[in-house]
């Protein structure tokens, strides 16, 4: 996923030398013994219809399941469709009526809000903790290290949907393993104690479920970037005097910054429309009081009946991440432009 | 790491026979201690899997026990299960090879030919990236619903075939932009066709490429819940992820069986990850940190 910055950064350079490449196919056939590559010339051949064949199967099937619905998605937050124009199919055209309803009621306001603090909650966790690994591993030595990758490898490996059953079961009233913990560490109150009980505590324990998961992504691309700072780096710093925070700020920090700033965007992005992590733990109970945004969609659609409004919330949401990508596109254009 | 050249190497051997730093002592213990918290609900997901229901169901929970398969027998006992493990599958590797195909076409043009309208494809490509798809449920079960398309696999393949189809065509992308140029002209000025040049130079050399973007597609594919949850209600067209909850009932839960069935999903997905992480770090980072 950290691919984005790749492509963005290499491209600006590497494109220019080969521009010219696309040549009609014809050509090369004749061009197969030729003892010198006629550069200049290659420069002003058309590039034809191939590479419109190329890029035609992914942009069409993009266009049809991607754009597509995304388009329909806006169409039907315009319409007002409940179970009976559901079941006729008939959907008539509602206006500004599903935004107007989702502005004055609140119980929308308290899910914008609860999604924003739950992403900033989670991204900040996994930033903060996920760097803090990346850097011990890059200080441990080869064993502990390769003991410390192969826990945060499993744990990054886990399905979601099959970690969400688990941490289930870690926080079960009755015979989940986190009560015990709990009583042995001595808290009292822990005999059968409902981690589920509020909505704040069921996304306590998403949130818990989210970091776990998401942190190996970004401590072994730290730690892999880290290597790439080279050891004169280092030694330089170490030479002027440079302590570690110095050192990491001064000089490992700025070379990082792109994996950062990247990483941190990319973070958002995923965590705000986490809809498997909060679904399959509780269905966004308990009473809705866990719902996020893509949760509150599908409620809405599914067990409310009220597609058109579950429409508009979608289009809502999805104009959030809209703003959202829109910095991440400017990060990487002006990273781009810089190389 | 940066102190394992060679004039380094003996005084890392000397030091490693000191006696032990209180630093050096902290560092190690928190890594234990991080790797046990990492391991843990995987470790715990297996071993519940395996225990006798009577030792699942306790209190103070059990460390030691006798392993059973009981619970694996229950949970790969439940009908239609291995429609649910075929469909999976199919749908899997459908949707991977297809993005496979489509991608490789896809990013050998725009990283290599010039044509109108590339820079803005390469931007609908990024965007496509992050395209919410959890939040285009409802409109996709409009769109399905109305076409008499719910409760297909078809449907679910082409769905995550688009799914992964952008991350394939970017990381792809990178990776052919990063075999020189020279290389391919050196082919076709001895004589290989365009085509040849592709197979024998570039193609070869875009395999660790390949892996970790069939790695991901894959995983991304085999563990989509929201898309599944919606449109295949009919249990003969659902895949594993669905199969995964059913064991949790308002009659009670039976975590044995649950634990047993989230081992079987996730084993394939472990395995895999272990097998090719290394590619899958390098490869990212290779060039999100190239700097």
């Amino acid at each position: 996923m950290t691919v984005h910055s790749q492509g963005a950064t290499t491209s600006a350079p590497q494109d220019a030398p080969h521009q010219s490449a696309g040549r009609p196919k014809a050509q090369s056939p004749a061009a197969g013994p030729r003892p010198t590559p006629p550069r200049g010339g290659r420069k002003q051949l058309p590039s034809g219809w191939l590479p419109y064949l190329l890029v035609l199967p992914a942009v069409a099937s993009m266009a049809l399941l991607l754009l597509y619905p995304l388009i329909k998605n806006v169409i039907l937050s315009f319409q007002d469709i409940n179970k009976i124009e559901f079941i006729q199919r008939k959907y008539p055209f509602g206006g500004f009526a599903n935004y107007t309803q989702l502005i004055g009621d609140s119980n929308f306001w308290t899910v914008v809000v609860r999604s924003f603090l739950f992403t900033f909650a989670n991204v900040a966790l996994i930033m903060v903790i996920g760097s803090l690994i990346g850097i011990l591993l890059n200080r441990l030595g080869k064993w502990m290290r390769l003991v410390l990758s192969m826990a945060l490898v499993m744990a990054w490996a886990m399905p979601i949907v099959a970690s969400v059953q688990v941490f289930y079961w870690l926080f079960d009233e009755q015979f989940g393993v986190m009560n015990w913990v709990m009583r042995t560490l001595g808290f009292s109150g822990y005999e059968q104690h409902n981690w589920f009980e509020t909505g704040l505590s069921t996304l306590t324990i998403v949130t818990l479920l989210v970091v776990w998961g998401s942190i190996p992504f970004v401590a072994l691309n730290m730690y892999a970037g880290l290597t790439t700072v080279g050891a004169e780096l280092y030694e330089a710093a170490r030479m002027d005097g440079a302590n570690g925070w110095q050192t990491f700020w001064k000089v490992v920090f700025p070379n990082l910054k792109p994996f950062f700033l990247v990483t941190t965007f990319l973070e958002v992005i995923w965590v705000f429309k986490a809809f498997t992590q909060v679904y399959a733990m509780n269905k966004g109970g308990p009473d809705r009081a866990s719902e996020i945004l893509p949760v509150f969609a599908y409620v809405e659609g599914q067990s409310q009946a009220h597609y058109g409004l579950a429409a508009a919330i979608s289009v809502l949401t999805i104009l959030i991440l809209l703003v959202v990508m829109s910095f991440y596109f400017r990060l990487i254009l002006k990273q781009e432009e810089e190389q | 790491m940066s102190t394992t050249t060679a004039p380094n190497e003996p005084a890392q051997q000397l030091r490693t026979r000191r006696p032990l730093r209180p630093a050096t002592v902290a560092k190690n213990l928190g890594a234990l201690l991080l790797a046990l918290v990492f391991v843990f609900p995987v470790y715990w997901m297996f071993s519940s899997a395996l225990k006798p229901n009577s030792e699942i169901l306790t209190k103070d929970p059990v460390f030691v026990f006798t392993p059973t398969l009981d619970n694996f027998t229950k949970a790969t006992g439940v009908e239609n299960f291995w429609t649910y493990v075929t469909n999976s599958l199919v749908v899997t590797v459908g949707a991977v090879l297809l993005a496979l195909l489509v991608a490789l076409a896809a990013s050998f043009a725009i990283a290599r030919m010039k044509f109108k309208g590339r820079k803005g494809l390469v931007l609908g490509v990024m965007m496509a990236q992050m395209a919410p798809w959890e939040v285009m449920v409802i409109a996709m079960y409009m769109i399905m619903r109305d076409a008499e398309m719910l409760n297909s696999l078809g449907v679910l393949t082409a769905i995550y075939f688009v799914m992964v189809l952008p991350f394939t065509i970017w990381t792809l992308r990178g990776f052919i932009a990063a075999v020189p140029v020279t290389l391919e002209e050196a082919a076709q000025i001895d004589g290989c066709t365009r085509g040849q040049a592709f197979r024998k130079v570039i193609f070869p050399l875009l395999a660790p490429g390949l892996m970790s973007t069939s790695l991901f597609g894959f995983i991304t594919a085999w563990n989509e819940f929201a898309m599944v949850l919606i449109l295949n209600k009919d249990k003969t067209a659902q895949t594993l992820p669905l199969w995964l909850t059913q064991f949790k009932t308002a009659f009670g839960n039976d975590w044995g069986a649950t634990m047993a069935a989230s081992s079987i999903f996730a084993i394939p997905v472990l395995v895999i990850f272990i097998f090719l992480q290394r590619k899958a770090v390098g490869g990212m980072t290779a060039g999100a940190v190239k700097g």
